[in-house]
């Protein structure tokens, strides 16, 4: 099953189970979604609950904002993260803030889907990964499924919660195959997972770098190097005694992010690390392996060179073992 | 709409106003507020139209919206105060007052954030089937806002079931909504939705009052959105910074000699409806009414830090599970 499909097939899983569901975005009707994710949704469940909004992301999280708060379970579907930028006042000024700010008198079980990442040619305004804004916002919970599993059980998990909840999905593995059992396993926000265990060094990466940092774990053990990779699936809330058990055991750790270095998500896991009690079993610095500080540029060669490949993963994982 | 409850809402929005304006000067209150004193009419018309259950989303200039939907006062005052007993637990203030249970979804902060909400809430009536309605209000400044074109936009296409009313005070804190917008009325806005517009008298709380009930009825009758200008003035500044610089002493005399709650007095009296004494006795009960809101307020305890860190999320039926597997 692809990630596309298992999106596609978690949000049917929901509707088909819960009435208070309806998906609304840009082009998920009949044109099926900008990456196909929606596809027969709207002649499944009809035009009502796959709804064609006009291009007005602030509108419609707006919407979705206002039905959430008045027992409905939307799912809003933004064509790509980047245009978050358009509605980031509902998003950030009030569904984040509105459970808080009416003293608990309500909640806003809201769900906003929406892809990130390079690698697809489109360039900066289509393909950040801002997952960092939105991390540092009290009230929204953020989710960054890096397999199909994960993005129907995560789905899921996120439209049974009563906060709204950012699913950035990544539109590199909107079209690979994964194997899926038969049914989404239950999932929990703020529970990560260990992808690969391994014994001399950590690495936590997010997103498409978790399948970039396994396929660098298979090389590194061929050297001799075991590597451990966690996804913490969440990043808000953020599994944090999964990670430092993990580093407690390798004292040594990489993070790796396909997002700028600088006040990126990565700062944060590394500060955390740094500042508890396994601090003292690290045998060699945290080290972050980051994109670069650049908006995302246009040339195939540029692109690929601007955010954590293979071969980078590999390499920082060899000099930090190899050197500490 | 109840002539006497329409009466007795204007004092409650006016002298709970007054109240706040006065406990702010001695330093009582925090913060900062942005009275609506002049523009009673409009809320006190508009949420008359309303039945129980349909809903309002509100602005930073809300605490009438809010009285007029059946607030109670003491929990409103009490929240200005800052108390745990207040509507919010001390946690929202003056602009995020709200009153879900009864349909009030909400003061709020940012100027038309409220629009795309009201939509969202009548999309949710309308994909519940009730026959609810949303009243969405909001200020002249907020027609300069995209995020009221989109709601305008969607709420017209999806025909739902939802009234826009701008109380147009004339100014946007200080920007004048007659440069601002290069239309006569800003209810011509409607035809470019589609949707009709009226532009009304909104210090006359009678006018407000009908041009709603059409609005509700026809929102009701699954006919789509209505967009409604009430011209109206606010007598104090945008808030406690404004020094007035940029409207005159005259405008304002001019304006607060059309004081909706006296003209409606004016109204009543010479309808021979009521007399002068039964008026005043509303006044006198109102001003009982604002006097113990302020006691229930003054008495709520503090909030603490424990309790706001538990409100940030709701509880998770998940982790409650969880957490009962455990114990």
């Amino acid at each position: 099953m692809t990630y596309a499909e298992a999106v596609r097939e978690a949000m049917a899983i929901a509707m088909t189970n819960d009435e208070r569901v309806f998906l609304m975005g840009e082009d998920v009707g009949v044109y099926g979604g900008a990456f196909g994710v929606s596809n027969d949704l709207y002649q499944r469940f009809g035009t009502d609950r796959v709804r064609d909004s006009t291009i007005s992301e602030l509108g419609i999280v707006g919407m979705g904002v206002g039905a959430a708060l008045t027992g409905m379970k939307p799912i809003i579907e933004i064509q790509f993260s980047d245009f978050l930028c358009q509605a980031m006042d509902q998003v950030v000024n009030q569904a984040a803030k509105l459970h808080f700010m009416v003293g608990g008198q309500a909640n806003v079980p809201l769900v906003i889907r929406a892809p990130g990442g390079s690698g697809t040619g489109a360039a900066a305004q289509h393909s950040q990964s801002l997952e960092a804004w939105f991390a540092h916002v009290p009230g929204l919970k953020v989710v960054m499924p890096s397999n199909a599993t994960d993005a129907g059980s995560l789905l899921l998990a996120a439209l049974e919660d009563p906060n709204p909840v950012l699913v950035l999905e990544h539109k590199l593995l909107y079209k690979q195959s994964f194997e899926v059992p038969d049914e989404f396993p239950a999932a929990r926000l703020g529970e990560g997972r260990i992808e690969r265990a391994g014994t001399d060094l950590t690495i936590v990466a997010t997103s498409v770098e978790v399948q970039r940092s396994v396929e660098a774990a298979e090389q590194l053990a061929a050297d001799g190097i075991s590597v451990e990779v966690i996804d913490p699936r969440t990043i808000k809330p953020l599994d944090v005694p999964l990670i430092l058990e993990s580093v407690s055991r390798t004292g040594r750790v990489l993070l790796v992010q396909e997002a700028p270095k600088f006040a990126g998500f990565m700062a944060e896991v590394a500060a955390t690390i740094a500042e508890s009690e396994v601090f003292g079993d690290l045998q060699a610095p945290i080290r972050r392996l980051c994109g670069l500080d650049t908006p995302i540029p246009y040339s195939p060669k540029l692109e690929r060179a601007s955010v954590p490949q293979v071969e980078d993963i590999v390499r920082e994982a060899t000099a930090l073992v190899r050197e500490w | 709409m109840d002539a006497m409850d329409a009466y007795r809402t204007m004092w409650r929005i006016r002298l709970f106003e007054e109240a706040v304006e006065d406990l702010y000067g001695r330093g009582m209150m925090h913060g900062t507020m942005h009275l609506s004193i002049g523009q009673e009419a409009v809320p006190t018309g508009a949420c008359a139209a309303l039945k129980e259950g349909d809903q309002i989303t509100s602005t930073h200039r809300g605490h009438g919206h809010c009285i007029a939907k059946g607030a109670d006062l003491g929990r409103s005052m009490a929240e200005l105060l800052a108390r745990d007993n207040g509507y919010c637990r001390g946690r929202g203030g003056s602009m995020h007052i709200a009153d879900v249970a009864t349909g009030n979804l909400g003061a709020n902060g940012i100027v038309a954030g409220g629009p795309p909400i009201a939509a969202g809430a009548a999309l949710s009536n309308q994909l519940r089937g009730t026959d609810q309605v949303c009243l969405c209000f909001h200020g002249d400044g907020a027609v300069g806002e995209g995020a009221w074109h989109e709601a305008l936009t969607l709420a017209s296409m999806w025909s739902l079931p939802v009234v826009f009313i701008c109380e147009n005070n004339k100014y946007g804190m200080s920007m004048s909504s007659e440069k601002a917008f290069k239309v006569e009325h800003m209810s011509a806005k409607a035809a470019g939705f589609g949707i009709p517009g009226e532009t009304v008298d909104g210090n006359d709380v009678e006018a407000v009052h009908e041009a709603v009930v059409r609005a509700v009825q026809r929102a009701r009758a699954g006919d789509g959105p209505t967009f409604i200008e009430a011209l109206t003035y606010r007598w104090r500044g945008h808030s406690k910074s404004d020094k007035n610089l940029y409207r005159t002493r005259e405008e304002i005399a001019q304006w607060r000699a059309d004081d909706p709650i006296a003209a409606y007095a004016d109204v009543l009296l010479e309808r021979g409806e009521f007399t002068h004494e039964q008026l005043n006795a509303v006044q006198d009960e109102v001003r009982t009414e604002i006097r113990e809101a302020v006691r229930f307020g003054t008495q709520g305890e503090e909030p603490t830090v424990e309790a706001m860190m538990q409100g940030i999320y709701a509880p998770s039926p998940v982790d409650a599970r969880e957490l009962g597997a455990r114990a």
